[in-house]
């Protein structure tokens, strides 16, 4: 036949299209989410947030390709997800935080918690979590000196976190409106539950998390703070002091290190706001929401067999059910 | 209808590029490639021999199989070969290859069918060739002639058409509202069936005004229309029949057996033309759309045109086309050359450049569970992909991976470009062939 055919075509299974929204940019969602969080930290405690910032996610991407071009893996920063650890990493710590100790702790993240367990995907913990939690015991004294707000009336240039006066008196000092609003010491990134509540919403919405575990994780803080307390006001404090807002909204969803269906992320978001709860009003620390998530990290295999079992059982009348 | 909850579904773009475009009545091609397999079930055997004249409507395949449908000539002309040809799937098919003489003769076969007895209306939908025109091509005689007769009681047209860019359906509640209506009648007469419904996707705003319109002016009370939410896959079998019956369907259970009988739009469109006419079905309405083609269009194509002619007819391609898909992106068939020739199915040929034909590079599961979240079954596809990889067959069964009905949902909405649907399926395979041992 004199007909030119155009053969060779690529031959694929269905389906032949794919959404736009892939890997990389769910990762550019959730580092816009955490934005507002930034900005209202460089107004709350200055420029050097922004210095800590880029730094943390520079040094993870650095570390990141590092390891890739060593074990001879393919790249795999472009993912934007070594970005994000680094970004979480610095609003977790002090804004006065020395940029060498916290380079130790983006390695640490990258190259043991994700890296060496076969990178994202594999990791057990939060490689941010791990990374905070690291440096809060190598370097305990820098990791516990929290800069006073650029607000502060007085000259002090450190004191202590509502959640630390909190541990030691057992008194609420700072009004709900300054914890809210962020006037207040702190985690650079944790302050403002404003800005980290926008941010959590905007994910919500974009349907980037789901709303499970936040909601347990706070409602559960909630609760306690409020039986605990013996007033309203005492729920309101503990859930905007202390990295409750930032914790649950953008490391307890952390897709990696969190169970598969929703009810394993019921009981890991009620899990992790006991174990918070149970540290600041038991323990010796003033604060455990890092802890917390990072003990639930650890429980995920068991919540998620639980979640199966369940599932399994409720399988046959699924479907047409919901 | 009621308040029904929708099942989980994923927001696929609609490209529906084409919905405004009147199906254009396509010239005769040179040559036209007729393939004997276009029906599930049995295969059916050539009637003509090599140097045969044929004319339009001719029987020139069928075979003695209940679930069968025969095929006719769409053409007049010469049989010119009867060669083998790996299809689509893989095996061997067998293709009458006419050389047409453009004269389109009728054949003296073609005869408006008598309607009398239900045996009559069943031999006229086998006479018509008619199979499921969706894309299943599941034979429509036997759908229409089920083991319970008097328990069926709706009868549910599927035009949800949730496929992205296809527009045929579309165009079929448009242009022949009234066949379609006219069809659903002998269909509702003959079988005793209490209840019509069309499903329509509510991106179709033009084609439920015509309907509206028909039956508001015929007066029927039994026939309404039934609008889903535009989202994928609203047009599948099991979620159509949730969707407007609230029947719970599973797979392996034929829509007969909750006393539904399921057809396509386009169909009973067909069928109804043909209980008109008696021209059995020798062209089918294709969306011709992709980024590589010069002129998206609807166009009416006798069956067994090659592709390269039809993209000729649409003003060619205007890139170089790197992936040519039979059906429409989420379900339908890629095929290695447009040498293929269109069948009863072929409700769009889509022409793909290298920007949209490209296969993305598989990256680390995430854990995000987006697969689970759009299965309309609640299945959990990322954990069926690990069990795949590991040949672990008793979960897979324990989590029900037969269920799946490969809309192809998760793939297209997994951010790390993991091919979920074709683990599943060859998961499926892997079952079906375990339980053959």
């Amino acid at each position: 036949m004199d007909k030119k055919f155009h053969t060779n075509l690529i031959v694929s299974s269905s389906p032949h299209i794919v959404t736009d929204a892939d890997t990389t940019r769910l990762m550019g969602t959730v580092i816009l989410a955490l934005c507002p969080a930034l900005i209202a930290s460089c107004y709350i405690f200055g420029i050097r947030v922004l210095v800590l910032a880029i730094v943390g996610m520079l040094g993870c991407v650095a570390f990141e390709a590092f390891y890739n071009a060593i074990t001879h893996k393919k790249q795999t920063v472009g993912d934007l997800s070594a970005a994000l650890t680094g970004l979480l990493l610095a609003l977790n710590l002090p804004s006065n935080f020395p940029i060498w100790q916290e380079l130790c702790g983006c390695a640490f993240a990258i190259l043991v918690v994700k890296s060496l367990f076969g990178g994202l995907g594999k990791n057990f913990a939060n490689p941010a979590i791990a990374g905070r939690i690291f440096l809060f015991i190598s370097f305990a004294s820098n990791m516990s000196t929290w800069p006073t707000t650029r607000l502060d009336a007085t000259d002090a240039v450190t004191g202590a976190t509502p959640l630390a006066v909190f541990g030691e008196t057992g008194a609420m000092e700072t009004s709900i409106k300054d914890l809210f609003l962020g006037f207040t010491g702190g985690a650079c990134g944790e302050v403002c539950a404003l800005a980290l509540l926008i941010g959590g919403i905007f994910l919500i919405i974009r349907k980037v998390i789901s709303p499970i575990i936040p909601c347990a994780f706070i409602g559960t803080v909630f609760i306690i703070g409020c039986i605990s307390s013996g007033s309203l006001t005492g729920g309101l404090f503990h859930i905007f002091a202390g990295g409750v807002m930032l914790g649950a909204f953008f490391m307890a969803t952390d897709y990696v290190t969190t169970p598969k269906l929703p009810l394993g992320q019921l009981v890991f978001g009620i899990g992790c706001g006991l174990i918070t709860m149970a540290i600041r009003l038991l323990g010796s620390y003033p604060e455990g929401v890092s802890f917390s998530i990072l003990l639930m990290n650890l429980c995920v295999p068991l919540m998620n067999r639980l979640s199966y079992k369940f599932y399994c059982s409720d399988a046959a009348k699924k479907f047409g059910g919901k | 209808m009621s308040q029904r909850k929708h099942l989980p579904s994923a927001h696929v773009p609609h490209h529906k590029n084409t919905a405004g475009h009147e199906t254009e009545v396509m010239p005769v091609p040179d040559v036209v490639k007729i393939c004997m397999s276009q029906n599930i079930g049995a295969p059916c055997q050539p009637l003509v021999q090599k140097g045969d004249y044929v004319k339009v409507g001719q029987r020139i395949g069928d075979v003695d199989a209940f679930v069968s449908a025969p095929i006719f000539s769409s053409v007049s002309g010469t049989v010119i070969d009867i060669e083998q040809s790996r299809g689509s799937m893989g095996g061997f098919e067998t293709l009458v290859v006419i050389e047409t003489d453009k004269k389109q003769e009728v054949s003296e076969e073609v005869k408006v069918p008598t309607l009398e007895t239900f045996e009559d209306f069943i031999k006229a939908a086998r006479d018509s060739g008619v199979v499921g025109l969706g894309g299943a091509s599941f034979p429509t005689h036997v759908k229409l002639n089920p083991k319970n007769p008097e328990e069926c009681e709706y009868l549910v047209v599927n035009a949800a058409e949730c496929e992205p860019f296809i527009t045929t359906d579309n165009r079929e509640m448009i242009e022949n509202g009234q066949d379609v209506l006219d069809g659903m009648k002998v269909i509702m007469k003959f079988l005793d069936l209490k209840k019509g419904i069309i499903g329509v996707e509510s991106n179709k705003p033009a084609a439920i005004e015509n309907l509206n319109r028909l039956i508001a002016q015929n007066e029927i009370k039994d026939i309404e229309v039934c609008v889903l939410p535009s989202s994928y896959p609203k047009g599948a079998e099991r979620v159509l029949v949730w969707e407007t019956t609230g029947k719970v369907m599973n797979a392996g259970v034929l829509p007969a057996q909750l006393g539904v009988i399921l057809d396509n739009v386009s169909t009973i469109g067909v069928f109804a033309e043909y209980l008109k006419t008696g021209m059995p079905i020798v062209r089918r309405r294709v969306t011709v759309d992709g980024d590589a083609i010069a002129e998206p269009k609807n166009v009416y194509v006798p069956i067994g045109t090659q592709i390269a002619d039809l993209v000729e007819f649409c003003g060619g391609y205007k890139k170089e086309p790197k992936k040519i898909i039979m059906g429409g992106p989420m379900m339908g068939r890629a095929t290695k050359s447009d040498e293929s020739a269109t069948m009863k199915n072929t409700s769009a040929v889509l022409a793909f450049s290298q920007d949209m034909a490209e296969v993305k590079e598989e990256t680390a599961c995430l854990n995000c569970q987006r697969c689970h979240s759009v299965c309309a079954f609640g299945l959990l596809p990322s954990l069926f992909a690990d069990f795949y990889q590991k040949k672990d067959l008793d979960s897979l069964n324990k989590f029900n991976v037969m269920q799946c009905m490969e809309c192809g949902s998760c793939a297209f909405i997994c951010p790390a470009r993991r091919p979920l649907t074709l683990m599943n399926k060859l998961s499926k395979i892997m079952i079906k062939e375990a339980s053959k041992k």
